[in-house]
């Protein structure tokens, strides 16, 4: 399990661009019905990803892992490779903390005074999204 | 004949357009580049879901019943026609051809009794079709500026509500394909109801049997018509994000070209109008000694 032979190749891309190309120990992929670890060697799996966060392993299972909060996407598994389509993704260690209360607070104020429905929903996308990644930095 | 002042008038102004035309042409080069890189970098993910859109096709066993997006609406009558241009003009045919495609499209949808509906992404397509399908217009988004995911989001969103309202059957996107610098095709592209790659599939069959590996099946986490009901959006969306970054490479591409013909003319017309200009000046001066010798000779 340790060993760092049994690497598996780990793509993490955007619509804009490829955010993450490497080889890794293990991936906990957040999947629609309940979290999974990918090791080299999985099964082939294609599955939708919750908004939450990806723990990627970098070299060993003891490693303090790299988390990243994913807006939903998709996940294609294979023995060798594992791809997460993300349409929105971000490391949670460089997510700014402050910035987000600000965000929500605004979107919240934002979201009372909204008039349409069709405002109303996407502010309320907005502000479900922002509460999540203060969820993925709190946890 | 114009005077002597007014050649080198003439001179000034067009060398002073020579130069705004060569700087357009140096700042729509560099933008071409990186729109292209742009373009570029949004290759994994679409390549990424097309070969995962391919397998979840392989293992779905019927069509029949599948989401709306794949199966339509049943019939064909109301046509939605999203129309992707520049913001901005003075890039040579670019806007014109696509526009002129688009309306030769509108003809023939409406000639065979079709509905159409018009969605135009860029303010020219905007302002071009406006004059005679002013009507059909149900959304324009404008001034885009740099292109992102969420420029192509907010109108796949557009798209998605109006199909949700069964305001339309069938949804194509019109936009310039960026076949090379020097060629930019108008396109048309069926979304809704969408395709499934049924080549690519047969290529993965093809594949599969000339390594005659034994082929491992998948599986399919919720299953496959959930994550096809949830994939085919998304692929909508990153076509037209990818018809948007298309176009803004080829906007650019197009200008670099005018640019550079409206340059080389400049060049040409200052040519021909100094060549003018010395003869004019010539004959002045020819006029003049005559005029000095026949006085000195009179007398």
């Amino acid at each position: 399990m340790t060993s760092e032979t049994n690497l598996i190749q780990f793509d993490l891309v955007s619509p804009e661009k490829k955010l993450i190309s490497e080889a890794v120990t293990m991936v906990v992929i957040p999947g629609e019905e309940g979290d999974f670890g990918v090791l080299s060697g999985h099964a082939p799996v294609v599955s939708t990803v919750r908004t939450g966060v990806v723990k990627v392993y970098p070299m060993s299972l003891k490693d303090t892992p790299i988390k990243i909060f994913i807006a939903g996407g998709f996940a294609d598994v294979t023995a060798h490779q594992c791809t997460i389509l993300a349409e929105q993704a971000m490391v949670v260690s460089e997510m700014n903390e402050a910035a987000l209360d600000q965000d929500i607070q605004s979107l919240k104020d934002d979201l009372s005074a909204a008039e349409s429905a069709d405002d109303k929903r996407k502010l309320q996308k907005r502000l479900d999204l922002a509460l999540a990644q203060k969820a993925a930095i709190a946890a | 004949m114009p005077s002597l002042k007014e050649y080198r008038n003439r001179i000034a102004s067009v060398k002073s357009t020579r130069k705004i035309t060569s700087a357009m042409k140096m700042v729509a080069a560099s933008k071409l580049k990186k729109a292209q890189d742009a373009a570029q970098a949004s290759q994994p993910y679409a390549s990424a879901m097309a070969a995962m859109l391919a397998r979840v096709a392989e293992g779905l066993t019927s069509t029949a019943g599948g989401p709306k997006l794949l199966v339509g609406t049943g019939s064909d009558k109301i046509h939605l026609l999203v129309v992707v241009s520049s913001d901005r003009g003075l890039c040579g045919g670019f806007n014109g051809n696509l526009v002129r495609f688009a309306r030769l499209r509108i003809e023939k949808l409406v000639a065979q009794g079709h509905e159409v509906k018009l969605v135009t992404v860029g303010r020219k397509a905007f302002d071009l079709l406006r004059r005679d399908h002013k009507e059909k217009i149900v959304a324009s988004f404008k001034d885009i500026g740099k292109v992102g995911f969420a420029n192509a989001a907010e109108v796949s969103d557009l798209v998605f509500s109006k199909f949700d309202e069964n305001d339309f059957d069938v949804c194509s996107l019109i936009y310039n394909d960026f076949r090379s610098v020097l060629a930019q095709v108008p396109t048309s592209q069926q979304l809704i109801p969408f395709s499934l790659p049924e080549k690519q599939i047969a290529a993965n069959q093809n594949n599969a049997q000339e390594n005659a590996a034994p082929k491992i099946p998948y599986e399919f986490e919720p299953d496959e018509e959930k994550i096809l009901e949830d994939i085919l959006p998304r692929n909508i969306s990153v076509q037209i994000f990818r018809a948007m970054l298309d176009s803004a490479a080829g906007e650019q591409a197009a200008r670099m070209t005018a640019m550079e013909n409206a340059t080389r003319n400049a060049g040409d017309m200052i040519k021909r109008l100094t060549l003018q200009y010395n003869r004019a000046r010539q004959a002045y001066i020819t006029k003049e000694l005559i005029e000095i010798i026949s006085g000195a000779e009179a007398v």
